[in-house]
């Protein structure tokens, strides 16, 4: 098993989701994040004094998904939530040891 | 003779007028940072308490009673408010026999209650205090701030008010008023307050921004306002509530309380116009604050004009006092003082520049008590007589309100610990925080008892007593 984490611009959520749930996966955990990477800040301006933004709102998306589906996934993300403009994200593979459904105990690929 | 419309115009002034003070506590709340906006809400709630009980025990006798000497201080006639019940204030009209006008006793025939006029007042004495507390946000206690307002209202703001605003024959016949007001004395205008309340808390500000130093951090730190939409909510509660501020201070409800709302509105209009404009050109955006602010800067340097100055004349003060004050607010960078909410950059500088236009703008077509500025065919001597009113207000303000800072600083002490201010003023001064917005803060029922396990399969795995609701 693996867990796809994707960082990306929140307003390409709605479209990766719309793909990930083509793909057949039933689940995933999004967050709020704010963070950087080549694309930077901003700067603010308050009466006339400089404030640079380092930290852009960005949405992580994690999901657990099957060793078979796991590149499927990601390639789902990256064509979901590409603008090819700088700040798009990135995203990466994990490998996930167990997975358990805390309502019935299911463990391993049945719990995903 | 009392007159009810103008009692009634009053009254409502004065209702005005004390909302502009909650409305100022959210302009300069949304400015602070999230961790310290109750505190700022506080600073400026606690002059409600704090001065009007002032008032009536001392307060507006100080101000208003008869003068006790050489126009700098009011006795205590209405100490408690004493001899206010069942009594009017107003003037005697002069017989003029070519106008066909008889003379008339005090109080006139626009008279209104004492009670009325000290209740409107008062609002003016509270707003002043709690004007100053932008320039040292995010790092004061509570209490000692709160003392400062009793002592500061005491010794700054009462006789203050009464050397601008008690006029001579006005609570009584042979009254003797302040000695910048009356024609007697000094004689400068001031119709609402630009020198008694924005001069006085811009220059009260600056020497408490001085004495108390810089936050931690400050210039080097972000500080970004956490809430905007509460800068311009504020600023314009502000705005609604100058009008009886300004045109309030006519004390009757006829022409020329509509001179002086004309005028508040379009200098206000004008100066938002002039900060934007400068911000275009500086920094590239028009923003909500500038908005806010020019609007406040508009309304501070028309306080003193309102009544004397046209229409045309209000627009050229606002849309001065805008554009100036957008540039001032920059001072405190160049001379590093930490007026945290540009109390001097738009209170003490757009206080002076209405002040000072007086003695250009004013015409006595707009009011007979008036003058004549230097562009309506008067002399310089009316401008020489408001810069001695600004300075004298602006120094006695500046020297005392330092002593007293110091006094304080030395004793109770000021400011909070560096680490309280670290953490946030609003959690160690009053152990409360504004906002519970995070997802942690009881979102899904995060903080309850959980209910009683859902399903038969659930019990098999949870033990039948795990944190069930009892």
């Amino acid at each position: 098993m693996k867990l796809v984490t994707a960082i990306v611009k929140p307003f390409v959520l709605e479209d990766v989701k719309g793909a990930l749930e083509q793909l057949g996966i039933l689940g995933m955990t999004v967050s709020e994040v704010q963070g950087y990477g080549r694309q930077k800040g901003h700067t603010e301006v308050y009466r006339g004094a400089e404030y640079s933004v380092d930290f852009v709102p960005k949405v992580r998306v994690e999901v657990v998904a099957d060793d078979t589906l796991a590149d499927k996934v990601v390639d789902a993300i990256v064509e979901s939530a590409r603008t090819g403009k700088i700040g798009d994200g990135k995203v990466w593979v994990t490998p996930v040891e167990s997975v358990i459904r805390v309502r019935t105990g299911e463990r391993g690929a049945d719990a995903i | 003779m009392l007159n009810s419309g103008d009692t009634a115009w009053v009254l409502a002034s004065a209702a005005l007028v004390m909302l502009m003070t909650p409305g100022l506590a959210f302009f300069y709340g949304g400015m602070v940072r999230s961790k310290s906006v109750l505190n700022m809400l506080m600073m400026n709630f606690i002059a409600l308490a704090v001065v009007g009980v002032l008032w009536v025990f001392y307060g507006f006798s100080l101000a208003f009673g008869n003068d006790i000497g050489g126009g700098l201080l009011g006795g205590l006639d209405f100490a408690g408010l004493n001899n206010t019940v069942g009594q009017l204030v107003g003037y005697a009209v002069a017989a003029d026999p070519e106008a066909g006008v008889a003379e008339v006793a005090w109080p006139g025939n626009d008279a209104l209650p004492v009670l009325a006029f000290a209740m409107f007042q008062l609002m003016f004495a509270v707003i002043t205090p709690a004007l100053i507390s932008g320039a040292i946000a995010d790092r004061v206690k509570f209490w000692s701030w709160t003392l400062f307002v009793a002592l500061w209202s005491t010794i700054v703001y009462f006789p203050v008010a009464h050397w601008v605003f008690s006029f001579d024959g006005f609570v009584g016949a042979d009254a003797v008023g302040g000695w910048i007001a009356n024609v007697s004395k000094l004689g400068a205008l001031d119709f609402a307050g630009g020198t008694a309340v924005h001069i006085n808390a811009g220059a009260a500000g600056l020497a408490l921004a001085i004495v108390l130093g810089k936050r931690r951090g400050w210039p080097r730190e972000p500080m970004r306002p956490h809430n905007l939409p509460f800068v311009l909510l504020g600023a314009s509660l502000l705005w609604f509530g100058w009008f009886g501020f300004n045109a309030g201070s006519a004390l009757t409800a006829g022409d020329l309380a509509g001179v002086a709302f004309t005028n508040t509105m379009v200098a206000t209009a004008a100066a938002v116009l002039g900060w934007l404009i400068v911000e275009q050109i500086r920094d590239g955006k028009p923003t909500t604050l500038g908005a806010a602010s020019g609007a406040v800067a508009g309304l501070v340097a028309i306080t003193p004009a309102c009544g004397f100055v046209t229409p045309i004349g209000a627009i050229a003060i606002g849309v001065i006092a805008g554009a100036v004050c957008a540039l001032a607010v920059a001072l405190k960078f160049r001379f590093g003082f930490d007026d945290s909410l540009d109390v001097v950059g738009v209170h003490l500088v757009g206080g002076l520049i209405g002040t000072l236009l007086i003695g250009f703008f004013a015409s006595t077509s707009v009011n007979s008590l008036g003058a004549d500025g230097l562009f309506y065919g008067g002399d310089a001597s009316q401008l020489g007589k408001q810069a001695v009113a600004a300075f004298a207000v602006m120094a006695y303000s500046f020297v005392v309100t330092t002593i007293l800072a110091l006094a304080l600083k030395y004793t109770i002490g000021f400011r909070i610990t560096d680490e309280a201010e670290a953490e946030g003023v609003d959690e160690n001064e009053h152990a409360e925080s504004a906002y519970d917005f995070s997802s942690l803060g009881g979102i899904g029922g995060l903080g309850t008892p959980r209910p009683s396990a859902a399903t038969a399969a659930a019990a098999e795995h949870i033990p039948a007593t795990a944190g069930k609701e009892s």
